[in-house]
């Protein structure tokens, strides 16, 4: 190679929206300018994973993790490690509690504990550069199926990996291809979903987005298996840099002869058509998913038959998720008992989540199925930052539930999270702190269930907003106890009778969240108190003054006019004119730290005001 | 579909039952005279599933689960109950849930009453929410499938979803043959005016006055014109919302 150093400079969505394709071209520049170009490559790859210090530019070989690189950082890291060969200190790492500089990326917590075969690529290839990918390996795995295997040994491999369906219901992968491959009909249909909806999760967007090839590679061998001759890709029409790669990357595949017409010379044929998805969450329900494939409105219909008897335009179709297909490739080249040598007794492999929330390092993380919820939050993700106490973590998205930090050491896989009262679903892992209000939390979930449902059954469309309706006047401070039983009796309710799984899931936040933390209901109900102070019909601001210093700074801020006071004399909130946006306590510089959120139902007899 | 008619053998309330494949469990139980109450379903439009009150017990590879049995095509040795406690429970709970947005349709209440239900109303929507529509979508449904015109079709989502004429404008997909509300479960659809308003038929009524789409005509709804001729006048404002005309009942 001609090349002595490499610079992986991260094209992932979060990077990108961190300018790192201006970091890109300033990158460019200055390597032309300084003559480099015959000697440094400049690579834009996928999601790196460590998000929330995009821009990401890693120097290999050495293996340097530079974190949040601007445009006006690119000469001197340029002139000093590309030039002078000295890595800069000043881009590097450095873990909260100012701690030494972490020059490797290797070191780094957020990366060691974690166990990269769905993400193998990221971070390393060029997603829109076919080359790269074969040069990584890909298309090994299709050859091996298409020319050495039948469409039975297939299944069976992937039946005795274990995978699970990672789209959220775990369903046997094999199991489901099979059930196709054996349904009657000549023409079978597959789809990839990559309508990931969850708030807070972007594994799937991120796996097309940094190797589009491992779900194309992992469709065409599942095609092959199950006797499909057309696939779908359907993505989410919010991800535009993952709908351009997963095209470009189809494109490519087919130039090559890896899909399309008479695959390797082999005679079996396979074309991917890419479907903009309708903006619907309930889209990425599979029957709900196919109406919008076939150009009707995004509503479920009642399973059986299941799609894989009647699908897509009526054939028997087989629906994935992303990070099914793309885990497919590594299954069939190294081999079902390899895959099955990691995780759990019933969960194999890996399982990619997007951790975010209160904790210190947020990003995209791939772990071993099994590492305890522990080592996640505090190893990976460093634990909370601000001293703060962790309170729950919320899996599973909206249709998951509120773990306890009393259950952190839980090992992750579907069976322990369900048995918790939470699920695996796609992957969203949310960390809540002591700041978090847990009612407050419920709403949030439901409030998103409830605009979501399709509106098609009567359970999920009037029973989530007669739930969320009961949750609005609790964290108003005008719920009764008798809400409570209200709550359980719609929520499990609403589980039994819903049509789809939008609806069967919907409850989940609100029952688990009454199921774990019943005295936080209670002291909204009983005491009209939110003990987070987070709702907004129970909390008060105060500024002490014995600690303002009268800057005037949180009376400019208030939008409604409700601080008085004068320049260096201790201001006033007046209460009724304030709308507690907590604009104010923002405000108020953490050193000085006069504003004071508390709860309005115990207000010092003092203090009340004048 | 295939030709062969393969029969499938399961129990229904603890009966025996044989059954040709693709039957749903609602036509069966009707068939073996098994009262199953329903809503949303009509024989002249394929199963839908959505208002939930048709729901029954299956017990299906050790699984048992509640699930509706219009849309749920019998299955070899599978085991059928349609009464329980719990089942009794889901109905009223659905009958709740639907009184909660349509506190007004009396026809909720007579089912209830007529199933032995006892409803409380202790569910509400707030009153700006309310109307008498249910949502089991037969007038969409016949419009599409038995008219075959699809002049309105369900827009919006979750409470907000509503069956309007696309782009909730007047239609002119719309025949006005009235069978939207001839189907409606609850009552809600009522003929009126077309020319006053921008909307085919309209989904509110203020007083029992209702008109006819075809012939402007005041009456009871629904009435049949056997003139073809009439049906032209539909889509051709005549100026006046009041003007009288001929063809009522």
């Amino acid at each position: 190679m001609p090349y002595r150093a490499h610079l992986l400079v991260c094209a992932g969505t979060g990077c990108v929206s961190n300018r790192s394709f201006e970091v890109m071209s300033a990158l460019e520049r200055e390597i032309a300018e300084r003559g480099l170009e015959d000697e440094i490559q400049i690579v834009p790859t996928g999601c790196n994973g460590f998000c929330e210090r995009g821009p990401i530019v890693v120097y290999q070989p050495d293996g340097i993790f530079y974190q949040q690189v601007g445009v006006e950082d690119i000469p001197n890291l340029v002139e000093e490690h590309c030039l002078k060969g000295r890595p800069v200190e000043k881009l590097m790492y450095v873990p909260e509690e100012g701690e030494l500089p972490i020059p490797k990326l290797t070191d780094i917590d957020f990366f060691k504990h974690q166990r990269l075969i769905v993400l193998r690529n990221r971070g390393l290839i060029d997603p829109e550069k076919i080359d790269e990918c074969i040069a990584a390996d890909g298309y090994t795995a299709l050859a091996k199926a298409l020319t050495e295997m039948t469409p039975e040994e297939i299944i069976e491999e992937v039946k005795a990996s274990g995978l699970r369906g990672r789209g959220g219901a775990g369903f046997p992968t094999g199991l489901k291809w099979e059930i196709c491959r054996r349904s009657p009909g000549d023409v079978k249909y597959l789809i990839c979903n990559a309508d990931e909806g969850d708030p807070g999760a972007f594994m799937d967007r991120s796996v097309v987005e940094a190797d589009p090839h491992s779900v194309i590679e992992g469709m065409t061998i599942g095609a092959k298996a199950i006797g499909a001759s057309e696939g779908f890709v359907y993505v989410r029409d919010e991800y535009p840099l993952a709908l351009k790669r997963i095209q470009i990357a189809i494109r490519a595949a087919e130039e090559y002869g890896l899909l399309g017409d008479d695959i390797f010379g082999t005679g079996f044929s396979f074309h991917i058509n890419v479907v903009r998805g309708g903006g619907a969450f309930v889209c990425g329900e599979e029957t709900a998913l196919i109406a919008s494939i076939e150009g009707r409105p995004g509503r479920p219909r009642s399973r059986p038959p299941f799609p894989a008897q009647v699908g897509l335009w009526g054939r028997p179709t087989n629906i994935n998720n992303v990070e099914t297909w793309a885990n497919v490739p590594v299954i069939i080249s190294r081999g079902s008992s390899w895959f099955a040598s990691l995780g759990t007794e019933k969960s194999k492999g890996t399982k990619i989540f997007s951790l975010v929330g209160k904790v210190v390092n947020t990003g995209l993380v791939e772990v071993p199925m099994g590492i305890p919820l522990k080592t996640i939050v505090y190893d990976i993700g460093g634990g909370i930052p601000g001293g703060k106490e962790l309170k729950a973590v919320q899996t599973g998205g909206p249709s998951g539930g509120c773990i306890p930090k009393s259950l952190i050491d839980i090992p992750v896989d579907y069976e322990r999270l369900t048995e918790a009262g939470s699920i695996m679903g796609s992957g969203g892992l949310i960390v809540l702190d002591e700041d978090t209000c847990m009612v407050d939390v419920a709403k949030y979930f439901l409030g998103f269930t409830m605009d979501e449902s399709c509106g098609k059954c009567t359970p999920c469309r009037n029973g989530t907003r007669l739930m969320w309706d009961i949750l609005d006047r609790i964290t108003r401070g005008e719920g009764e106890l008798e809400d409570i039983e209200t709550l359980r009796e719609l929520g499990e309710g609403i589980k039994v009778l819903s049509l789809c799984g939008l609806g069967q899931t919907a409850p989940n936040p609100v029952l688990s969240t009454l199921n774990y933390f019943m005295d936080e209901y209670k002291a909204h109900i009983e005491e009209k108190r939110c003990p987070a102070l987070v709702c907004k019909d129970m909390i008060e601001y105060w500024i002490d003054p014995e600690k303002c210093v009268g800057c005037l700074l949180c009376l400019k801020a208030c939008p409604t006019g409700a601080i008085i006071g004068e320049s260096k004399e201790p201001h006033q909130i007046i209460q009724e004119k304030c709308e507690y946006c907590g604009v104010c306590y923002d405000s108020c510089p953490k050193k000085i730290d006069a504003i004071v959120k508390r709860d309005r139902t115990r207000v010092p007899a003092e203090t009340v005001s004048v | 579909m295939s030709w062969e008619e393969r029969m499938v053998r399961f129990t229904i309330d603890g009966r025996d039952a044989e059954f040709e494949e693709g039957t749903t469990l609602l036509e069966a139980a009707r068939a073996l005279e098994i009262d199953i109450p329903t809503l949303c379903f009509n024989e002249a439009v394929s199963p839908y599933g959505a208002c939930r009150l048709c729901v029954v017990e299956v017990t299906a590879g050790g699984r048992k689960r509640l699930t509706a049995s219009c849309t749920y095509p019998v299955e070899e040795g599978i085991e059928v109950v349609t009464d329980t406690e719990e089942i009794r429970d889901a109905r009223r709970l659905i009958l709740e849930l639907l009184i909660a947005k349509s506190p007004d349709a009396d026809y909720l209440r007579q089912v209830a009453s007529s199933l032995g239900l006892e409803v409380t109303g202790k569910y509400s929507f707030h009153e700006e929410e309310q109307n008498d529509c249910i949502m089991c979508g037969l007038c969409a449904r016949v419009c599409a499938e038995v008219v075959g015109t699809a002049a309105i079709d369900f827009a919006q989502r979750g409470v907000d979803s509503r069956v309007v004429p696309f782009f909730s404008r007047r239609s002119e997909a719309c025949i006005g043959c009235a069978t939207c509300v001839t189907v409606c479960t609850t009552n809600y659809l009522r003929v009126e005016d077309l020319h006053a308003s921008e909307v085919a038929h309209v989904w509110d009524h203020q007083d029992d006055e209702r008109r006819c789409l075809l012939c402007s005509g005041w009456g009871i709804v629904p009435h049949f014109h056997d003139d073809p001729a009439a049906l032209l006048g539909i889509t051709e404002p005549n100026g006046s919302a009041s003007q009288p005309a001929g063809g009522s009942e």
